[in-house]
This record gives structure tokens, C-alpha cells and sequence, in this order.
């Protein structure tokens, strides 16, 4: 399990002995990550274990309790407004639920940040908002509004927008669900070929277990707050250890609980007052 | 028995310390708004366009209801003057309400249910459809591309509409007094000139409402920041922030009407 760059100084993510919780309840528990420059990234686990809170603490939205966090090398802890809006000038999130602006247009909402960050003129904007809609196969909708857009074409728009400056970091909130099978093979190889060709570094959390490790370098398990297995595609794939096992071949007998932990069901059924 | 006076009183002083400490966050986000108002007015095209909704907008239940307070207006003064025999001063009666607390107070309630309780529900739509974690992600701050254009937008319409609305109101009273009720229309139009100071009615008027705006767009838009990302959440800020404009309004115009009568003598 050292496929992935060990190597100090070219990490564009390093995330160690990280704590957080929202109020009361821990949900991460000391992780450690790293994420070489270049490389393409994929955070898996069930529903629920963090996922997302990884992502928003590596694009400064959350502090973390304990343990660092560090972008291209920045500390994000204890970083000011200013510091952290600059840091976000070079990270492109797509998030889980596409979070369009709803008062914007398909083109706006892709051209929002060349408006807001670059003095670019409008004819050149636009060139740019239609190249970035091509890519996504959405060049037709561009002068539609985001409630005339099916699920997947709003997650596509929001690829689209989340890579318009085209950042050196880019951080997928599970780029995969609710896509057919066609744009679901497009999105992958356009994951990877942005990473590529921009030459940024990529975090994909997903579910999609079988579509990630076509085009991820290295895979990070997460589960209950802690990282339980790592390694590249291949390794995971040949994985012996039973909850990888499991969660790659979707079982739902294994190690890994299907259910979110409460109470004994006979009990909140209240069969166990009846028995007893 | 005691402890239910007692429990009653501790009752009343935490609501009593709960919307001190309401205005207290009011005030505080209000001077964060300020504090990142700059790049509305290097782009003022944004507040332009956070003028039309908020402004125009609330435009047509602006004049109609204008025109009806003046009718009424009208017809209540005249009942009243005439059985003094100076029917002829309604028109004074119906400017001076209509500059001094009518116009002022009225749009901003108005304007309150009508443009407060969309942006709050536009902002706290956009915080939980996450539009706002995702304006930050993109290097944007969402207090100085969101709020700061609808607080402003608010506060430049408020007193452009108070001003329609007294326009309105006088025509409304001209109408039921002078074409209705046959009053003299020289005296109506020349009495009222002679009795309406421009800087004691016009001028605080206009400073009322710009007071009212302020108030109210600060309100709506931190009842929006500050709502819970969940559809009740919303709903419930948008009923607050109606109710609390309201409020703030008439206090205000108590306030406001103290200073102004005392600054008279
Ligand atoms: N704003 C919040 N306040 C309180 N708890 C939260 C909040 N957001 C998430 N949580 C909790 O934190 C845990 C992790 O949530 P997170 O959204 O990171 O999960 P996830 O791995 O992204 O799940 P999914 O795959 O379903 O998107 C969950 O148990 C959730 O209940
Ligand atoms: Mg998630």
C-alpha cells in the first residue's frame, strides 16, 4: 500500500489526525490522508460516515477539532476570512446536490466566477461558458433556468461550473449519482481528463465503487469516522479484507452494518415489553 | 401560587432578554452588511436589479392601497370639518397625515410583507440549497453578493415608494373630496400648500422611511441569513421577519415622531 507519492513537499493535500463532530457527536476520528499533486482521489464509505464533512473541511467551510488540514501546503486552521477566500480561489467544488443558483440562468451560473474573479471580456466569457458546457454534453440548455433541468443535467452544470476557472484542486461531492449509464461513463473519463490536462489534483467522493476504479489512482475507505483500508485500484480490488470485499461487491452481510446504530429492532418494536 | 408568579415573571424577563438579544444580532449583522457594501456600489447594477424586485414590484399594492387611504382619508376628514365649517382644509388634513405618518408607516408595512418576506425567503432558500456554501467555495462572499445588493436595494425603493404612496394618497383625496363631495378645489390645492412645510413634513417623511427601509431590509435579510436550512425553517423566518418589521416599524415611527415634534420646538 505505497502506490500513492510519499514524498514531503508535493502533497496538495495532507490531512492528519483529524477530529470533528458536529455538536456533541465525534463523526471523523483521527484520519489521516494525503492527496499528491496530480493525483486523482476517491473517498468511498457508506451513507452518512463523513464523506462530505471531508470535503467541506479540505475547502475550509468547517474547522477541524483537532489535527491539521493542509492545502498546497497551508495550514487551514486558524486561517483568516481573507486567507481562506484566497486559498478557495484555487479549489472547485461540485457539491452533492449541485447547489445551482437558482435566480441565474445555465450560462450564468457556469460564467459566475469569470465574472466575479476575472476582468475577462464578455465574447471571450462566453467562449469559455460554451467550451465548459460542451464538455458536460450541455451546450443545448445553456439559456435554460436550473428548475428546467432533470437531476443529472443540473450535476452536470454544476461540473460544468465547479472547473470554469480551472482550479489546481477540485473536490467531487459524488459526481455520479443520478446519471445514466452513457453520461455516467462522460463524466468519469472527464473527471480524469480534467486532472489530467489541467494538471489539478482531484478528491472524488463516491459510491460508485466499480465506475471509480477505472479512473481513481487511490482509494481511501472511510468508516465510523476512521479510514479502515487504502490502496490503489488493483490492490482493492484483490482486497482480502472482508469489508472491502464487502463494500466492493455490495454485500449486505459483512462487517460493514447496513444500519444506522439505535436501538435492538425487537425492542423498538416493542416486542421485547410483550415478551417480557 | 408563588412559584407560579415567579415562574411567570422568569417567563416574561427571557422573552424580555431574548429580543433584546434579537435587536443585539440585528444590529451586529446589520454592521457586517456595512462592512462589505463596497463592491455593490462599484457594481451598482446589482442593487439596480435587487431595486426592481424589492421596488418595483411592490409597486401596484403600493399605489392601490395609497389611493385608498386617501379616499378614506378624505371622507373622514371631511365628516369631521365640516361640522365646523372648514370643510375646505380636508386637503391639509390629507397631505400632513399622508407626509408625516401615513406614507411613511403604510408603505413600510406594505413593503415589509411584500419585498421583506420575499427576500427572506429567497436567502434562506439559498442557504439550504447550499447556493450559499457554494458562492463561499467559490471565493465569493455571499454577505457582500447576496445581502448587501437586497439590503440596499431595499433601503434606496423603501422611500421612493413612500412618496408614491402620499402622490397617491392626495389623489385619492382630491378625488372623493373635491370631485365627489364638491369641496372647492382652489382652497383644497392652495391651503394645503400654505399649511405642508417641505424640511418639517416632506423632509421627515423621507428620513422616516429611509429609517423604516434600513430596519426592515436588515431584518429580512438576516431572518434569511440566519434561518434554519429546512423548509420550516424558512416558513418561519419569513413569519418572523413580517412580524418584527412591523414592529420595529411603529416603535420606530414613535421614536422617529418624538425627536422630529421635539426638533419643532
Ligand atoms: N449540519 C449538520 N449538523 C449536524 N449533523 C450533521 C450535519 N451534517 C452532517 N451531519 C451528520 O454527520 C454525519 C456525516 O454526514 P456527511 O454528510 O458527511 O455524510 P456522507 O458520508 O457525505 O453521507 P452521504 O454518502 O449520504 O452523502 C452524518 O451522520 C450526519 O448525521
Ligand atoms: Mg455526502
Amino acid at each position: 500500500m505505497t502506490g500513492i507519492a510519499e514524498r514531503p513537499g508535493t502533497h496538495q493535500v495532507e490531512i492528519s489526525d483529524l477530529n470533528f463532530g458536529y455538536g456533541e457527536r465525534p463523526v471523523l476520528k483521527g484520519i489521516n490522508l494525503t492527496v499528491p499533486k496530480g493525483g486523482l482521489v476517491a473517498i468511498m464509505g457508506l451513507s452518512g460516515c463523513g464523506k462530505t464533512t471531508l470535503l467541506r473541511l479540505m475547502g475550509g467551510q468547517l474547522q477541524a477539532r483537532q489535527g491539521s488540514v493542509r492545502v498546497a501546503g497551508q495550514e487551514l486552521n486558524g486561517m483568516t476570512e481573507g486567507q481562506l477566500y484566497a486559498m478557495r480561489r484555487q479549489v472547485g467544488m461540485l457539491f452533492q446536490f449541485g447547489a445551482l443558483f437558482t435566480d441565474l440562468s445555465v450560462f450564468d451560473n457556469v460564467a459566475f466566477q469569470m465574472r466575479e474573479h476575472t476582468s475577462l471580456s464578455e465574447s471571450m466569457i462566453r467562449d469559455l461558458v460554451l467550451m465548459k458546457l460542451n464538455a458536460v454534453g450541455l451546450r443545448g440548455v445553456q439559456g435554460l433556468m436550473p428548475s428546467e433541468l432533470s437531476g443529472g443535467m443540473a450535476r452536470r452544470v454544476a461540473l460544468a461550473r465547479a472547473t470554469a476557472l480551472d482550479p489546481s484542486l477540485i473536490l467531487y461531492d459524488e459526481p455520479f449519482t443520478g446519471l445514466d449509464p452513457i453520461s455516467l461513463g462522460v463524466i468519469g473519463r472527464l473527471i480524469r481528463e480534467l486532472n489530467d490536462a489541467l494538471g489539478a489534483t482531484s478528491v472524488l467522493v463516491t459510491h460508485d465503487v466499480q465506475e471509480s476504479m477505472k479512473i481513481v489512482d487511490y482509494i481511501y475507505f472511510v468508516s465510523d469516522g476512521v479510514i479502515i483500508a487504502q490502496g490503489t485500484p488493483e490492490e482493492i480490488r484483490t482486497s482480502h479484507l472482508p469489508f472491502v470485499h464487502q463494500f466492493v461487491w455490495g454485500e449486505a452481510d459483512g462487517p460493514l452494518p447496513f444500519h444506522y446504530p439505535g436501538l435492538p429492532l425487537p425492542r423498538d418494536f416493542g416486542l421485547s415489553a410483550a415478551g417480557g | 401560587m408563588m412559584g407560579s408568579l415567579v415562574r411567570g415573571l422568569q417567563n416574561i424577563g427571557d422573552s424580555a432578554l431574548r429580543i433584546i438579544e434579537r435587536i443585539g444580532a440585528v444590529v451586529l449583522f446589520l454592521g457586517q452588511i456595512l462592512g462589505h457594501s463596497a463592491p455593490s456600489f462599484r457594481r451598482f447594477s446589482l442593487v439596480i436589479r435587487e431595486m426592481y424586485y424589492a421596488g418595483v414590484q411592490s409597486l401596484i399594492i403600493i399605489l392601490v392601497s395609497g389611493l385608498f387611504v386617501g379616499m378614506v382619508l378624505g371622507l373622514q376628514g371631511f365628516e369631521t370639518l365640516q361640522s365646523y365649517g372648514s370643510s375646505e382644509s380636508v386637503g391639509v388634513l390629507v397631505a400632513l397625515s399622508l407626509m408625516r405618518e401615513l406614507g411613511p408607516v403604510v408603505s413600510a408595512l406594505l413593503f415589509a410583507s411584500r419585498a421583506g418576506s420575499a427576500m427572506t425567503a429567497e436567502i434562506g432558500l439559498m442557504k439550504a440549497t447550499e447556493q450559499l456554501s457554494a458562492m463561499e467555495m467559490m471565493a465569493v462572499n455571499p454577505l457582500a453578493r447576496v445581502v448587501a445588493p437586497r439590503f440596499w436595494g431595499g433601503v434606496f425603493s423603501l422611500p421612493l415608494l413612500a412618496v408614491l404612496f402620499g402622490a397617491m394618497g392626495i389623489i385619492g383625496g382630491f378625488l372623493v373630496t373635491v370631485v365627489m363631495l364638491g369641496v372647492d378645489s382652489g382652497a383644497f390645492w392652495s391651503q394645503m400648500q400654505a399649511a405642508v412645510d417641505f424640511r418639517h413634513d416632506v423632509v421627515n417623511g423621507m428620513i422616516k422611511s429611509l429609517v423604516f427601509g434600513v430596519a426592515v431590509s436588515a431584518i429580512a435579510t438576516f431572518e434569511g441569513f440566519e434561518a434554519p436550512p429546512t423548509a420550516e425553517g424558512v416558513s418561519g423566518a419569513t413569519t418572523r421577519t413580517v412580524v418584527s418589521s412591523s414592529l420595529a416599524i411603529l416603535a420606530l415611527d414613535l421614536l422617529l415622531t418624538a425627536f422630529m415634534m421635539k426638533g419643532w420646538n
